[in-house]
């Protein structure tokens, strides 16, 4: 209901408006009977103020205009016998210019200007200059100069595209329409002028429709770049449709510029790309320099863009900064792609990039990264096999950022970074950067956090395509790149690091250790040398992170050296597992020293076993020795020394390397920090598990039932010390599980056959365990029940399966 | 009746013609009743001359004590009407006291008439030259006839001419920069100029450009003070934005100048301005006044 009210208003206003018209166009026709010029003016001027509305439609106000049109025609008309009559049409054109607003003055000034140009008293590119010029100070009307369009035409022979805009009331497309009708019959007539060669005949011709159309563009390009800021905002995104819908009513002046016969090379270089790029670069509007740019490319002829590459290259770096340069420029490099050798090219490229930047020396030094980054992009897409090209450009980048000042400037960052991701993603293979000999010296030039950025990006295209790195040459170069992540930077101390961030950085780097990997052992530990001498580097934070991998990635090479033992011993060999070992021992010193003991244990330990396998008993006793070094210094937390005296013993028990004497002294000390844990129950049950340390089932040499059972014993009587402590301390009974735990143990080796552990023993712990529970009733313990009640269950369960096992058990009873 | 109205008319009927009325250019000026009319045009240092003719009616005579003739140049106030203050004032003795039967002609001339100002026709002030022809007589009242003649006079192009130019604005809403290519145009000059959008920050509607003149008058506390807008030249239509230059060409020809008349004869001056005017959206004008001094060009120099 609202629209079909707005257009009853319009119609009123339309019928409002011609009503006027046609008042007007009454009196001016008496005027125009009777030969009077100044009424003749007064009223035609007052005819057209109706055109001042902004209230219609387009449509309306097409129809509007087109009643005012007609009516101009014979204004013309009276013009053209005017000056036969004597009246000068200099003095006309003065006269109409005394209209005090503007849309008048500008409709009667376009009509003497027609009998102007024709009349030949001045030169018709003069007028039309003057006429251009007085356009774009008019923002509202549609039509002025349509008709200039074809008056051009028909004098000049060239064409114009005269874009005459209506943006006050957020643009009346009839207009716009009716220009572009326009432009279309004057593109048609441009090229029958040309085909023709009239413009060509003559020098001076070319050169007036060179610059007529150069205005043209001009103005029509800011009238085309200000629509965006005309009407509300919620719009903006409309206006934006529309104005791409009529860039090519734009786009259009240039195409005319290509195809007028008498712009050559030289013309071409010397004003119409100067100028063009001109009012490119000062629109600062991004729509329109990307969209012109293309422009640029598309219309002319390679030839052209060959030869002026320097100047082309140069505006690009002055454009928005949100226009892709590098679509701009890969498209103009596309289009030189099959028509010329490609390495002239590249040269002919990077010669004009390099001079574009060496004659601007203020020219920021995002503008030149960003000229690198295209040149890089051109460079991949069209040499993919030239790796020299590409690291030269990096080479030029680097020689341009020397002696400046580390980046501070953030787009010139992102620029480097899209400069160094480049080749990296192209290759999608680390193993083709590490080869430029510049990257990291570009690398150099970006600050800490961003250089950490960069680093990620590497390693997460090394991870993403699997890619091995084999050499420790490509390691070391690695590294160099890595730097930022791999070890603090000077200044950097201060900075707040966020927690989460630096463990994801240094996780991706461990990662990352697992992808160097050669078949050859010599060159594997090349490798693990490198990557040790660059992670000892890293400080107390980072080693944590770094020297497990490190460590497993060595175990990793000892085991495969196990695997080749017939083949690799001989003195010569350098690689030998005991070698690396002696590395390995060195690292994790390192380790420890930084307080991560705990893991500096576990490695130890990982690493003892590993030299068990090797038959190196000396080696494993040192491991261990370093183990029980730092149990002793290091390790002070309760918890953590029960976690690790397990891990000791579970490590110690599967050790068949040791000689007695070793093994003794070991378990011993094993056992005796069994017993030396802080809580009751954790004595107990590390001791009951040292009892593991004396019988171990497939090793002949290992069965010492008496001091398993003395260390059952010994549990026992630990657990018992628990329990009146616990009575002593809070009245109530200690834990019966750790009874029905060392129960467990007793049935297992009772199981294994040791002799020591006779049923009868099991039969009296069964009882004590029974009697402790009924001696206290007071609190439930239904864990400690039912493991009691489903070990007897075994114990039947034995019993009646029979056999030679069921018999041991027959004098159990339960 | 008509016997009564010529009981009351003037005996006779005084005429005065120039030497050169032929060929001397005519200029148009607004008379008492406000129609326009069309007098001899003369300048300053011109000697004029010309005849008088006193011719009586049918057959009266007319006696006289004198016949004389005056040029004067005078300025009228309007608050102060019926006073007339002249400045110059010439007089020319025709005859001697006598008879006048039939038609009688005097010649008479004033050589090279100091004639400082122009004529002038404004809002409060009006500034005059007449002939003035008395026949003077004895008991009843004289014979009294005007002529009125217009005085223009011309400047040579001043020697030093500068462009007005001039940043203005309110701060973080509007600033633009504007140029006039001279502080001094001639009647029938061109004004040449543009403005440049340097910060746009409200939407502007349109912009036009005044001419204005500032009359006067008296001094002291009675002084008045008049301004009309003379022209009003729309300069553009819509809004600019940020970067924006707008030309201007006003030609001053079509307008009713006259120079910049500066203190004349401590009665009243006349100054002209160029008022810049913007208007916004919701009708809010903002203006820039700027003095420029207006002189007459000898015409076809």
């Amino acid at each position: 209901m609202m629209l079909d009210a707005g257009g009853e208003d319009e119609e009123k206003w339309l019928a409002e408006g011609i009503a006027g018209l046609q008042h007007n166009a009454f009196y001016m026709h008496r005027a125009l009977d009777s030969n009077n010029l100044r009424d003749a003016l007064k009223y035609s001027a007052q005819m057209l103020s109706e055109l001042r509305t902004s209230r219609l439609s387009p449509h309306k106000y097409y129809e509007l205009y087109m009643r005012a049109f007609d009516e101009l025609r014979k204004l013309e008309m009276f013009f053209k016998e005017e000056t036969k009559r004597g009246c000068t049409v200099i003095d006309l054109y003065e006269l109409v210019q005394h209209a005090g607003n503007i849309l008048p003055r500008l409709y009667l000034l376009c009509t003497v200007g027609s009998v102007y140009i024709k009349s030949k008293e001045a030169p018709a590119k003069d007028i039309l200059k003057d006429l251009c010029r007085n356009v774009s100070w008019v923002f509202n009307i549609p039509f002025v100069v349509s008709s200039l369009g074809v008056i051009s035409l028909k004098s000049v022979g060239i064409s114009c595209l005269i874009l005459v805009r209506s943006m006050k009331d957020g643009g009346n497309w009839c207009g716009w329409l009716g220009n572009l009708e326009h432009a279309s019959v004057g593109k048609r007539h441009c090229m029958i002028a040309t085909q023709k060669g009239m413009v060509a005949r003559d020098g001076d011709g070319v050169i007036d429709a060179v610059e007529f159309v150069l205005q043209n563009f001009t103005e029509m390009n800011k009238l085309w770049v200000r629509m965006q800021h005309q009407g509300p905002v919620r719009e903006k995104e409309k206006r934006e449709k529309e104005r791409s819908e009529l860039r090519d009513l734009v786009g259009k002046n240039l195409h005319v510029l290509s195809q007028i016969d008498g712009v050559d090379l030289d013309m071409y270089k010397e004003t119409v790309l100067p100028r063009v790029l001109e009012q490119v670069v000062n629109c600062k509007d991004d729509l329109a320099q990307h969209y012109l740019m293309d422009c640029i490319i598309q219309v002319f002829p390679d030839e052209y863009h060959l030869q002026t590459l320097e100047t082309l290259l140069s505006a690009c770096p002055q454009l928005q900064p949100t226009v892709d340069i590098m679509t701009v420029l890969s498209q103009l490099m596309e289009r030189f792609c099959p028509s010329f050798f490609k390495w002239k090219l590249f040269s002919k490229l990077s010669h004009a990039i390099g001079k574009v930047i060496d004659s601007q020396p203020d020219m920021p030094i995002v503008g030149a990264i960003s000229l690198y980054v295209s040149l890089l992009t051109f460079t991949l897409r069209v040499h993919p096999d030239r790796l020299d090209y590409v690291d030269q450009v990096l080479g030029s980048c680097v020689k341009k950022l020397s002696g400046k000042p580390r980046i501070e400037d953030n787009k010139a960052t992102k620029q480097i970074v899209a400069l160094l991701s480049a080749p990296v993603e192209k290759y999608n293979d680390i193993d083709t950067a590490l080869k430029l000999s510049n990257y990291p010296r570009v690398m150099d030039h970006l600050d800490h956090s961003t250089k950490k950025v960069m680093a990620v990006v590497i390693i997460q295209s090394i991870m993403k395509n699997n890619t091995h790195i084999s050499t420790a040459d490509k390691v070391e170069a690695l590294f160099e790149l890595l730097k930022g992540l791999i070890k603090d930077m000077d200044g950097t101390q201060d900075e707040e690091l966020d927690e989460e961030d630096f463990k994801e950085e240094q996780n991706s780097v461990a990662g990352l250790v697992h992808m160097f990997y050669n078949d050859d052992p010599e060159e594997m530990l090349q490798i693990i040398c490198t990557v040790r001498k660059h992670i000892l580097l890293g400080g107390p934070k980072r080693l944590a992170f770094t020297v497990p991998p490190l460590i497993f990635s060595a175990l990793k090479l000892v085991r495969s050296l196990q695997g080749h033992d017939g083949e690799a011993v001989g003195e010569d060999v350098p690689t030998t597992p005991k070698k690396i070992f002696q590395i390995l021992n060195q690292t994790i010193e390192a380790l420890s020293s930084v307080p991560s003991s705990e893991l500096a244990l576990r490695l130890y330990l990982q690493c003892a076993e590993a030299a068990n396998d090797c038959d190196l008993e000396p080696v494993a006793y040192e491991f261990f020795t370093q183990a029980f070094i730092l149990y002793e210094e290091e390790v002070a937390d309760s918890k953590a020394q029960v976690t690790a005296i397990h891990l000791i013993i579970g490590t110690l028990q599967r050790m068949n390397v040791f000689g007695v004497e070793n093994r003794d002294t070991l378990t011993h000390k094993a056992t005796g920090y069994s017993a030396k844990l802080l809580k009751k129950p954790d004595q107990c049950r590390a001791v009951y598990a040292c009892s593991h340390l004396f019988w171990v089932d497939d090793q002949d040499g290992i069965k010492d039932g008496e001091r398993v059972l003395l260390c059952l014993k010994r549990a026992l009587r630990i657990a018992n010390a628990a329990q009146q402590m616990a009575n002593a301390a809070r009245g109530s009974a200690g834990p019966v599980s750790l009874f029905v735990e060392i129960l467990n143990k007793y049935l297992y080796f009772f199981e294994k056959g040791n002799p020591q552990i006779t049923s009868a023993a099991i039969q009296g712990l069964i009882e004590l365990i029974v009697t402790e529970m009924q001696s206290d009733n007071s609190t439930a313990r239904p864990a400690a029940d039912s493991f009691f009640a489903s070990t007897l269950r075994y114990v039947q369960f034995q019993k009646q399966k029979g056999g030679a096992v069921g018999e041991r058990y027959e004098h159990i009873k339960v | 009746m008509n016997y009564l109205i010529g009981a009351f008319k003037p005996p006779c009927h005084i005429k005065i013609t120039y030497s050169d009325a032929k060929t001397r250019k005519q200029a148009s000026i607004k008379k008492e009743n406000g129609q326009m009319t069309m007098v001899p045009l003369f300048y300053s240092q011109e000697t004029i001359g010309g005849e008088v003719s006193i011719e009586p009616f049918h057959g009266k005579k007319v006696e006289h004590i004198g016949v004389k003739i005056e040029l004067l140049g005078q300025i009228e106030l309007y608050f102060d009407r019926g006073n007339f203050y002249d400045f110059t004032s010439l007089v020319r003795e025709l005859d001697v006291p006598g008879e006048i039967y039939e038609r009688k002609s005097y010649q008479f001339e004033f050589s090279t008439v100091e004639m400082p100002f122009e004529s002038y026709n404004g809002v409060n002030v009006r500034l005059r030259y007449i002939l003035k022809v008395t026949v003077s007589r004895n008991y009843v009242s004289n014979i009294v006839e005007y002529q009125e003649f217009c005085v223009r006079n011309y400047t040579p192009p001043p020697t030093i001419n500068n462009s007005i130019k001039m940043e203005v604005g309110i701060e973080d809403c509007l600033h633009i920069e504007f140029e006039y290519n001279k502080s001094k145009y001639h009647l029938k000059d061109v004004i040449i100029g543009k403005i440049y959008f340097l910060l746009v920050r409200i939407k502007i509607k349109n912009m036009e450009l005044e001419i204005r003149r500032r009359e006067s008058t008296g001094s002291g506390p009675n002084t008045y003070v008049e301004t009309e807008t003379l022209a009003k030249f729309e300069l553009m239509d819509g809004a600019p934005v940020r970067g924006e230059s707008i030309p201007i060409r006003l030609f001053l020809s079509p307008y009713e100048l006259t120079p910049t008349y500066r203190n004349i004869n401590n009665k009243f001056s006349v100054k002209y301005y160029l008022n810049l005017v913007l208007v916004d959206e919701e009708d809010r004008r903002y203006f820039k006044q700027q003095e420029v001094t207006m002189y007459r060009l000898l015409e076809n120099q």
